[in-house]
Formats: structure tokens, C-alpha cells, sequence
């Protein structure tokens, strides 16, 4: 169902920048490393990936560290060029789409940092709305929020339950609280696909239960694409449609939690052996740790 | 799914149900009932025009008193008369009156306004530079720009460029480049893996501020006795203003700086998140950064140019504001500048009245106020440096 396509989003119909509805990212070959030249000593930090996702799917990338989970995800986030390959948005060349166009469309949420200054939660929120900002010669920079804006923000509060945090300040929140505000800014954007990396790496298991079920709850009811980098082989295999398995920088396996997560993949990838039984309520693997592994074993 | 509505038939209530992030991203349904949601949590217009209203008001008033005080007082009605005539240009005959209007406007007036602009600078450049080192602590002086500037401004003095013609213009520019060097090694070599840990920022400065001393100190101990005396008491940090043409230049110039840096009052705002979120929130952050690098040591090159090594204003400043008003740039950079200006005009006015016949260079007064703050923030209130 659609609403009325408002004048001002026209442009991107005429443009023809999203032609694709169906598939929110197509990559093509992309490789990547951190050096502008990559000579015969640097390393790729990912090797040809090839993959789709699909519109309002939730897509996890696991894999071990140095995997090249971050930089999968900051690719698509166009946070970092590959030197060799393509990635597209909806259809369109993400190279080609300006910076502003990509943040109206991806929210990124990275790794938690700590916060420098003391913004309240409803002004780091707001800061979700810069992309949409109305731009005058005459505002100078300062750009006050209109009520869209501040409508998006309070909804986007409401999403992940921080109304009643507005005006406390960053700096004295605690880590879930915090992961939950910075989650909060990226809805604020209204994009249509959100990137997470780690959402939940330091929040304890309420918290990380909450979140993943928003996640769940967005995808189904609004069609957000999310993908999401995790550690947390079991919160994956739980929350995602599909698992994207990296190893050393390429593409180890793509497919459902239980197709990807089997022991002997996990055995390859990760070099240890782990129990499999099924999830007793999802019937989804369940990955559980032996009591006893040989150490370094590769 | 949310029902489809169109924006003239009925509003969408918008607190209840979700928008379809693809197609109403551009919507501008009026909202219902919340008119201002996030009331005392978020810089509004309003509570922007108060605050700075009630400062230029407080900074007014404290001209005014700055240039009542100094070796003569001056009443305040010889002060209006003596202004007032100054402005409808009408020539006095009154030899009292003489004295007074040539302290007023050629010692006083020029005095107070070069404070409040040299502080203006000072408290803007602090802002933005903490903001895009995400750095509470950050300052022109603590991270070495001041004494980049001030080598660029004695390297010209020694070879002679101070004593062209050329002078003004020349001066500020030695140091906007001294400045830019000392900014840029700073970051260079504390910026590790895409992040600036605090205190590797610090070092950088510190270590950056003893290389630049020590330059500068060797090129006093070359210089003729009499030079090198003038040298150290503008190293100290002194407002000694120029004529008229000289400060409208210096005018026209630092505010066009101040122009630009305000202009990045909402970058500033997201920088301080992150650079890496800041890129994925569509901002230039390269083009920002270097913006507010040059904009930055452009202002601080002009203003050690003029009055030596001022330290601590940039640092004291924005945090004590920042303490009372918040975090949000738009209102916390024009507020620094204000509350800067007034602090460096006090401080000068101190400097001196307070110990007639003779003056204390102002950057000893600021150097006093702001080195306890610094300490107290780095001992007792780590938990806001993390």
C-alpha cells in the first residue's frame, strides 16, 4: 500500500535512480582493503562478495574477527568504495547516488563509542533528520526542525521506548539505553534499509531480546530492510531470514540459519566444533558451546 | 499497515502509527495534539533569541562599564556626551572634555572593542575545534595552534616583514599559516585508525607547544635587546590596539572567519557524534573538516597576530556554557563568542586597572583563571572526559 507520493521525493522517481523495488542491495565482485593502492604485500580485507538483499529481509553477516563483517557492512553503507566491483541501491549505482540521497535512503548505526558531549536524547535523535533538512540560502546553517521532523524523531523515540529519556543527556545513560538512543537517530532518518553493526554486543540479554524484536517488528510491518553484523551466532540464526557467513574476507555461505549454520561450516569457518539441536521453540539450529575444545586448532 | 491517507482529507496521527519509511519520508502531515514535543529537551527559536538577547544586553552594559574604568574614571554622563558628540561629529571646545574624548576613543574604545573580538575568536575557534576533535578539552592554546601562530608571526618580525608597509596585512597571514601547520600535525598525529583518543590529543599539543617555545625563544635570543624586550611582552598576551583603519581591517577579517564557522553550526553538531556516523548522515566530512581547520587557524593566526598568546579562553568558555545551555552548536557557538568576548574585555579591564601605573599582560589573567579549570576538569570530572 502506498501513501501519496509527495512532490519534493519525486525527483528520485524521474531520475529513475530506484528501479529496482524487489532488491535492496546488489553487489557484484567487490573487493576491498584499506590502502588506496593495493600492492602485492596488502591484504583485501574482502574478496569478490557477491550477494543480494532482498527488500525487507533481516540479513546477518557473522563470521570470525578480521572476517571482513565491518567492512562488508560500511561498503554498503558507502562509508568506504570498493577498489573493484559494484553495489546497488533499488536498482540504483550507489556510486552515482549523492551523499545526502544515500543517507535519506540507509541509516547506519555503528559500533558504540563513547559520546564526547552532553546532547539530550531528543537532540541526538533529531540529528537523524539532517538528510532531510530543508536547505536556504538564509538559514545559515542553523536549520531549525520543523514538525515532520520532530514527528519522525518522536516516533522513532517511541519505536525504541526512549520518550521518556528526551531531555536527559547522553553522557549519563547507560549502554542500553544509549545503543537504543543511537538505533532511535538512524529511525529518525526514515530510511528504507537500516545497517547495524554489533547493535548488541554490550547490552545484557533483555535488552538484546528487545531490540531484535523491533528489528523483527519493522521489517514486517514497514518493510525495512535490515542488515546486521553480529557475533551472536544464536541471536542470527534466530532473527535473520538469511545468514551471510564470511571467512578471511570472502563469502564463505549465504542461505537460511539452517542451511549456513551447520557443523561442519562452523568447524571450517571458525575452526572449532560446536553442538547443533534444534531450537525447541523455532525449531531454528541452536549453536551451543562443547564443554571442552583443543585450543588452536585450526 | 497504516491506512492510506492523503495530507488534505485528514492529518495522520502521526504518535500512533507507523509511516511506511519508503513512500511518506517527505510527507509534511501537520501534527495532531503534540505541537511541541519535545518541550525543554531541544534548542527551540524562542529559548535561542532569549539567551542571546539577555547576553548582547549583559555585554553591553559591561562595555560600558570597561570603559568607565582605567587610570581616570569617567562618569557616565561625560561617557554619553562625550560618545554622542563623537558620533554627530561635533567639535568640543571644552579642554576637560579634550582629555576625555582622546582617552575615550583613541586609548579606551579601540582597547575594549579589540578584547571583545580577540575573545570572540578565541571562545568560537574553541568551540569548533572541540567539537571536531569530539574533545572537551580542546583549545588554540593547549594544542599548540596559538604557538604555531606566534612562530609564524616571529619568524616574520625576524626577518624583518613586521616593519614594512605591508605589516597588517602580512602578519595575520604568517600566523594563519604557522596556525595551520601546528593544526595539522596535531591531528596527524593523533588520529589513530579513524579515532582521536583524548589524551593522545593532549600530547600532541604538549609536545607540539615545547617545539614552538623553544623555536621561539631562540629566535628572541637573536634578536637586537630592544626588539626582543617588545617580542616578549606581545608573547605574554597583550591587547594593545591599532588605529582605526588597522582594526576595521582586523574587523572586517576575523568576522568573515566567524561568518564562515557559523555557518557549520549543525556539521559541528553531528561531527561531535562521530566522523563515521556524521558520513553516514550524508555529511562532506572531509570538506567539513578542513573547512573548520582552516576557518580555525585563519581566526587564531589573526588574533595571536595582534595580541600574543592568550591562552584558556577557548577551553573555559565553551565547557562553562556548555554546562548552563547545553550541548546544541547553534546556540552554543554564538553564546561562546559572546560570553568569550565579555570574559577577555573583563579580563583586560582588570589587566589594566589593577595595578595602576603599571600593566599586567591579560594572557597572565586568563592563564591564571583557565589553568585551575583545567586542572579541575582533568582530576575531578574525568567521568565528562571518558
Amino acid at each position: 500500500m502506498r501513501l501519496p507520493v509527495d512532490p519534493m521525493c519525486t525527483a528520485d522517481v524521474a531520475t529513475g535512480a530506484y528501479s529496482d523495488e524487489r532488491h535492496a542491495y546488489d553487489v557484484q565482485g567487490a573487493s576491498f582493503c584499506y590502502d588506496k593502492l593495493p600492492g602485492r604485500e596488502s591484504r583485501w580485507v574482502l574478496s569478490d562478495v557477491s550477494l543480494h538483499v532482498e527488500a525487507g529481509e533481516i540479513l546477518g553477516i557473522v563470521g570470525p574477527n578480521g572476517s571482513g563483517k565491518t567492512s562488508l557492512v560500511k561498503l554498503l553503507a558507502k562509508l568506504a568504495v570498493p577498489q573493484r566491483g559494484t553495489l546497488s541501491l533499488f536498482g540504483g549505482n550507489l556510486a552515482d547516488l549523492s551523499r545526502e540521497e544515500t543517507a535519506r535512503t540507509v541509516a547506519f548505526v555503528p559500533q558504540e563509542s563513547p559520546p564526547a558531549f552532553s546532547f539530550t536524547v531528543a537532540e541526538t535523535v533529531l540529528m537523524g533528520r539532517y538528510p532531510h533538512r530543508r536547505q536556504s540560502r538564509w538559514s545559515l546553517g542553523f536549520g531549525w526542525e520543523d514538525r515532520e521532523d520532530c514527528a519522525a524523531a518522536a516516533q522513532a523515540m517511541a519505536t525504541m521506548d526512549i520518550g521518556h529519556l528526551a531531555s536527559r543527556a547522553v553522557t549519563d545513560l547507560s549502554g542500553g539505553e544509549r545503543q537504543r538512543t543511537m538505533i532511535a537517530r538512524a529511525l529518525a532518518q526514515t530510511p528504507r534499509v537500516l545497517l547495524l553493526d554489533e547493535p548488541t554486543a554490550f547490552l545484557d540479554l533483555q535488552h538484546q531480546l528487545e531490540i531484535c524484536s523491533v528489528l523483527r517488528r519493522l521489517t514486517d510491518e514497514q518493510g525495512l530492510t535490515v542488515v546486521i553484523v553480529s557475533h551472536d551466532l544464536n541471536l542470527a540464526s534466530q532473527y535473520c531470514d538469511r545468514i551471510v557467513m564470511l571467512k578471511e574476507g570472502s563469502m564463505y555461505s549465504i542461505g537460511t540459519p539452517a542451511e549456513v549454520l551447520s557443523v561442519e561450516a562452523l568447524l571450517a569457518v571458525y575452526g572449532c566444533e560446536v553442538l547443533i539441536d534444534p531450537h525447541p521453540e523455532s525449531g531454528l539450529p541452536r549453536i551451543t558451546l562443547p564443554r571442552q575444545v583443543v585450543p588452536f586448532r585450526s | 499497515m497504516m491506512p492510506s491517507v492523503g495530507h488534505s482529507t485528514s492529518p495522520a496521527p502521526a504518535l500512533t502509527s507507523p509511516p511506511l519509511p519508503s513512500t511518506s519520508r517527505h510527507s509534511s502531515a501537520p501534527m495532531t495534539g503534540h505541537e511541541r514535543p519535545f518541550q525543554g529537551a531541544i534548542l527551540t527559536p524562542v529559548r535561542w533569541c532569549v539567551i542571546m538577547g539577555s547576553l548582547s544586553v549583559v555585554a553591553l552594559i559591561l562595555a560600558v562599564v570597561c570603559l568607565q574604568l582605567g587610570t581616570q574614571y569617567i562618569g557616565l554622563g561625560k561617557l554619553i556626551s562625550v560618545l554622542s558628540s563623537a558620533l554627530l561629529d561635533q567639535p568640543t571646545d571644552n579642554d576637560v572634555l579634550k582629555t576625555t574624548n582622546v582617552i575615550l576613543l583613541q586609548v579606551r574604545l579601540p582597547r575594549v572593542f579589540l578584547g571583545f573580538l580577540v575573545g570572540v575568536c578565541l571562545a568560537s575557534v574553541g568551540v569548533a575545534l572541540q567539537a571536531l576533535l569530539r574533545n572537551p578539552l580542546a583549545d588554540p592554546y593547549v594544542l599548540g595552534v596559538s604557538s604555531g601562530a606566534a612562530l609564524g608571526v616571529a619568524v616574520a618580525v625576524l626577518f624583518g616583514i613586521g616593519t614594512t608597509v605591508l605589516a597588517f596585512s602580512l602578519l595575520p597571514v604568517c600566523g594563519f599559516l604557522g596556525g595551520l601547520v601546528a593544526l595539522l600535525v596535531v591531528y596527524r598525529m593523533a588520529a589513530t585508525y579513524d579515532r582521536l583518543p583524548i589524551h593522545s590529543v593532549l600530547l600532541a599539543g604538549v609536545i607540539l607547544n615545547a617545539i614552538f617555545s623553544a623555536l621561539i625563544m631562540f629566535i628572541t635570543s637573536i634578536m637586537e635587546p630592544n626588539r626582543s624586550f617588545g617580542m616578549m611582552a606581545w608573547l605574554m598576551g597583550s591587547l594593545t590596539a591599532p588605529a582605526y583603519p588597522a582594526l576595521a581591517a582586523l574587523s572586517v577579517y576575523l568576522l568573515a572567519g566567524l561568518f564562515l564557522l557559523f555557518k557549520q553550526v549543525r556539521v559541528l553538531n553531528i561531527l561531535a557524534l562521530g566522523e563515521e556516523p556524521a558520513r553516514s548522515l550524508g555529511i562532506d566530512t572531509e570538506r567539513a573538516k578542513r573547512v573548520i581547520f582552516l576557518v580555525s587557524a585563519l581566526l587564531t593566526g589573526a588574533v595571536v597576530s595582534v595580541s600574543g598568546m592568550i591562552g584558556f579562553i577557548g577551553m573555559i568558555i565553551p565547557h562553562a556554557v556548555r554546562l548552563v545551555i547545553g550541548a546544541d552548536h547553534r546556540l552554543l557557538l554564538p553564546a561562546s563568542a559572546l560570553v568569550g568576548g565579555i570574559f577577555l574585555m573583563v579580563a583586560d579591564t582588570m589587566a589594566r586597572t589593577f595595578f595602576v601605573p603599571s600593566e599586567v599582560p591579560v594572557g597572565i589573567i586568563t592563564a591564571l583563571a583557565g589553568g585551575p579549570f583545567f586542572v579541575y576538569l582533568l582530576v575531578w570530572r574525568k567521568d565528562r572526559l571518558v
